[in-house]
């Protein structure tokens, strides 16, 4: 009988043989496809098993976690100041997820980036709790903290950046909403979610990166700044060609000013101070379409930028007749920006027609803040020369001296700026948008430009809302970045 | 002894007793265990548990008396087995334990805590061991209980019939006062038994009374009836008790056994041909086989909008990688009731362990499955032969099926780990098992007795095989 025993043992050896080779397929071959299932819950155990590293706000961390009281997850996130630092973190909540720069450098964050195999590996050995690394942002507290509180009660949204660099100093977006609320598992954080989401102000809405508004009057800057640069006037000082009423063309009606201005003829100078809409609405239309869409894309229009957080593109559209372009240069029609889009205009100018990228994070540290990655300041595009951009910093700097932006003057500084009032909806029966765009600058150049914008102001109708709401704030953030010096 | 060197358990003549081996691989499997437990200890607390000492001693107690009987009783037996079988059951414990302390699966509802009560049955596991050792001095007396094991063997089938279903299947009888048990699990070694002695008996008929029918020998009818009678059973006890694996394992076993008893490979081929069809004509109209399969087929679809407990198991895998997160530290309350502490066991050794470890466990149970084997090609009577290759392979089948269907081999049938699982029945019935098997193999490498002093010694030749 020992013949068939031999075999009966061989087909035992196969069982046993298969059952290797099958739990090698699923625990080693398999084991990565698996271990990053969506239903694999011990993704978002593991998640949330330790504590997840900090973003970092000039050498403080804005972020931090505590422990959950219960479930599976032991650490949940916090935020200190949450709905200030809103815009710039994101949330991470255990049960909805995570957007923003907490899903964005998420693997840092975790400990799962590769980047950290080597941080990883050593404390499997020293037996220490996986660690996540930092983030740390190009912010600033204080430029931070004037334009939320800038913005206080109203809607709106704040972007400044370090015209030199491109790097963000301040994101703000108002109303707000506390990712603190929405951090943990329980229901509690599902129903804050709901009602953020519910809210018809849309607090969780980033309104500096994602929210396109029209311009308005800032917008003149990039048409002066097209008019420079395709040569159609050379001299700020001296008379252009318009004609007041000017007509639109192809068109029985006449551009209106907003009030009596004096705006025939009106040098360039003088047009940017008083805000003259027949002068930038024939100077959009003698340039024409390409030539406009041209500067405006320089300057960033009609693209999305990564700060690594997308932010929506601004739009200048193209194909546009001759009074639609004309519209479009003074900040109408279908002209749309984000605040961020705009503070990259004002960045432009204050850097001497050097647009840099627009980036919020400075660098990416492992657990011990021991650096990973930097990001390098980068130039984007140069959508004027130095010589116009000079020319168009006089001209910013006369409508804060003596126009319609006196309201950001900094002792100590010189201050460069652009009011704008962007009417919308239908015959203009809502409430304009309050915009002011601005730099600061000091003997070593500009270190802040910004961009402020105050949705459904109670403003009166008139151009100086711009100044008389937006200007305070961008004044305030400026001051803040220059103080910080 | 001192002039032969003979290794294997195969050898007549003055074969080692190899008990010192044991017994140093005894404290190997005690150790290990308790290094387990303490790992869990402090990876859930940080501390050493309190009832290290008493899981130390208890393990040791239980290994320790083991080992002395096996000396007195069996002194020839193998000696890997029962290291074997405490190593694996200490761990089972331990694992059971670690389990226990998940709150969310330790719910009153499933039975609260386990590892108490398995260490419980453990005990009385191993008392029924030295029981068989001491009584049954001879495993050939079996053989005169041929037939009445084969009543035994239905009537411990058929009860469960009587009792109401877990979780669909209906393989517990519960017995008031004392609890459920799983009379499948002790079914399989007296069946053993039966096929052992009929076949021991028929296996000339039916290897030589046979028909030649396109190239196979077929068995005379009279022959083949039995054989019909123990497939219509196996499905009858699917069918009733909806119990897949132990269908399999009954089927599985009786070729098994008649393929070594009549040496026909045509055995082979009827039996897979009879049990293919068995399993598609039952998969055809019996709901719970197809959604066994479908769960095999696609382990991580979800069912009612949520992750199955097979998904879960596959998962608890996956993570466990090449050397697992560590004794405590892994996710495998996620699949949820008392599944992880029986049927998916291994889910929580391949999570926690990791690759190797679950490898190891798997090749612990080859080596087990393996000294079964080897006591059957050493056994020298053919009942001996066939009651080891019954029982080692009774052993395998159930491990294969189990392992399989938990790590998705195969379809999932609901049958326990042997030793590792939580579960009374299964921890006595198979320590019973390997008592039968170190009795077998005792008698095998027992020393052929000496001659007879005989006075006309210098005029016979002596010829010893």
């Amino acid at each position: 009988m020992n013949k068939p025993l031999r075999r009966v043992a061989i087909f035992c050896g196969l069982l046993v043989l298969a059952l290797l080779v099958r739990v090698n397929w699923v625990q080693y071959v398999k084991a990565d496809e698996l271990s990053k299932d969506p239903n694999n819950r011990r993704v978002l155990i593991d998640r949330y098993a330790h504590k997840r590293g900090d973003i970092i706000v000039q050498g403080k961390a804005i972020t931090g976690s505590k422990e959950s009281k219960s479930g599976d997850f032991k650490f949940q996130r916090t935020y200190k100041d949450g709905p200030m630092w809103a815009p710039v973190t994101g949330f991470t909540s255990q049960r909805m997820g995570s957007n923003q720069i907490e899903s964005i450098e998420d693997g840092i964050l975790t400990g799962t980036d590769d980047r950290l195999f080597f941080d990883r590996t050593l404390s499997m050995f020293t037996g220490d709790k996986k660690q996540g690394g930092h983030v740390v942002t190009t912010l600033n507290a204080d430029a931070q903290r004037a334009a939320f509180k800038g913005l206080g009660s109203r809607k709106g949204a704040v972007a400044a950046i370090d015209p030199k660099t491109g790097a963000i100093l301040a994101l703000a977006s108002t109303p707000s909403y506390d990712p603190s609320l929405v951090a943990g598992n329980t229901d509690k954080d599902v129903e804050n979610w709901q009602k953020y989401e519910k809210d018809p102000d849309k607090p969780t809405v980033n309104r500096a990166l994602r929210e396109t508004y029209p311009p308005g009057s800032t917008f003149k800057v990039v048409t002066a700044a097209a008019a420079l640069e395709h040569g159609l006037y050379d001299d700020i000082d001296g008379k252009t060609s318009t004609p007041l009423p000017w007509k639109l063309p192809l068109s029985t009606k006449n551009l209106e000013n907003e009030g009596n201005l004096p705006c025939e003829d009106a040098t360039l100078r003088v047009a940017l101070k008083v805000s003259c809409n027949t002068v930038f609405g024939k100077v959009g239309a003698d340039l024409g379409n390409d030539k406009m869409l041209e500067t405006a894309e320089k300057f960033g229009f009609n693209k999305q930028q990564f700060v690594p957080v997308r932010s929506n593109a601004s739009v200048f559209s193209k194909d546009m007749d001759k009074a639609q372009t004309a519209l479009s240069s003074i900040g109408q029609f279908n002209t749309a920006a984000t605040p961020l889009q705009m503070a990259m205009v004002a960045s432009a100018i204050a850097n001497d027609g050097s647009l840099m990228k627009p980036y919020m994070i400075d660098r990416l540290t492992d657990p011990n803040l021991d650096l990973l990655e930097k990001t390098s300041p980068e130039e984007m595009s140069r959508p004027l020369s130095a010589d116009n951009a000079q020319k168009l910093q006089e001209m910013m700097e006369t409508v804060v001296k003596e126009g319609t932006g006196t309201r950001a003057q900094i002792a100590g500084a010189t201050v460069g700026g652009k009011t704008g009032t962007a009417q919308h909806g239908v015959d203009n029966s809502e409430k304009p948008y309050a915009w002011f765009i601005s730099y600061a600058k000091t003997d070593q150049g500009s270190p802040v430009a910004v961009a402020v914008v105050v949705e459904d102001d109670d403003a009166n109708r008139e151009d100086i809302s711009g100044g008389g709401f937006a200007a305070p704030i961008a004044k305030d953030v400026m001051k803040a970045v220059l103080d910080s010096k | 002894m001192s002039v032969v060197t003979n290794t294997t358990t195969i050898g007549a003549i003055e074969a080692p007793s190899r008990r010192n081996t044991e017994l140093a691989m005894l404290a190997f499997a005690v150790i290990i265990p308790v290094f387990a437990y303490a790992n869990v200890g402090l990876a859930k607390d940080g501390s050493l548990p309190a009832g290290m000492l008493g899981y130390g001693v208890g393990l040791s107690l239980l290994a320790g008396v083991a080992h002395l009987m096996v000396r007195k009783f069996a002194p020839y037996a193998d000696p890997l087995m029962l290291p074997l079988a405490t190593l694996l059951n200490g761990l089972g414990l331990v694992l059971i334990w670690r389990l226990d302390l998940e709150p969310s699966i330790t719910t009153a509802a499933v039975g609260g805590a386990m590892a108490p009560k398995q260490m419980m049955w453990s005990a009385v596991g191993v008392a029924l061991f030295l029981c068989v050792l001491l009584f049954l001095k001879d495993h050939r007396v079996l053989q005169r209980y041929t037939y009445i094991s084969m009543v035994v063997a239905l009537v411990l089938l058929i009860l469960p019939m009587f009792f109401p279903g877990v979780n669909g299947a209906k393989i517990w009888i519960t017995i008031p006062g004392l609890g459920s048990l799983q009379p499948g699990e002790f079914a399989k070694i007296i069946i053993a038994i039966f096929f052992a002695g009929y076949l021991m008996v028929k296996r000339d008929a039916l290897a030589l009374a046979s028909r030649r029918f396109m190239g196979m020998y077929l068995p005379r009818g009279r022959d083949l009836g039995p054989i019909l009678a123990i497939w219509a059973l196996s499905l009858m006890i699917l069918v009733f008790e909806t119990d897949l694996g132990t269908s399999l394992l009954f089927f599985g076993l009786f070729v098994i056994m008649l393929y070594v008893a009549t040496e026909r490979t045509s055995w082979v081929v009827f039996g897979l041909t009879l049990s293919a069809a068995g399993a598609v004509g039952v998969a055809s109209f019996a709901s719970h086989v197809q959604s066994r399969v479908d769960n095999w087929l696609n382990p991580l679809a979800l069912k009612d909008g949520g992750v199955t407990e097979t998904a879960q198991a596959v998962y608890a895998f996956g993570s466990g990688g090449l050397f697992g997160s560590g004794l405590g530290q892994g996710y495998s309350r996620l699949i949820g009731g008392i599944a992880p502490k029986s049927d998916y066991i291994l889910a929580t050794v391949g999570e926690e362990l990791g690759l190797t470890g679950l490898m190891a466990i798997i090749l612990l149970y080859g080596l087990l499955i393996e000294r079964g084997v080897r006591t059957a090609l050493a056994a020298r009577d053919p009942f001996g032969k066939l009651l080891a290759i019954g029982l080692s392979g009774a052993f395998a089948l159930q491990v294969f099926v189990v392992a399989g269907g938990v790590t998705g081999v195969i379809p999932l049938t609901g049958m326990t780990m042997p030793f590792l699982a939580q579960g009374g029945s299964s921890v006595i019935a198979n320590w019973a098992l390997i008592a039968i098997l170190l009795r077998i193999s005792d008698t095998a490498r027992r020393p052929a007795p000496a001659p007879a002093p005989s006075p006309d010694v210098e005029m016979t030749q002596v010829v010893r095989p």
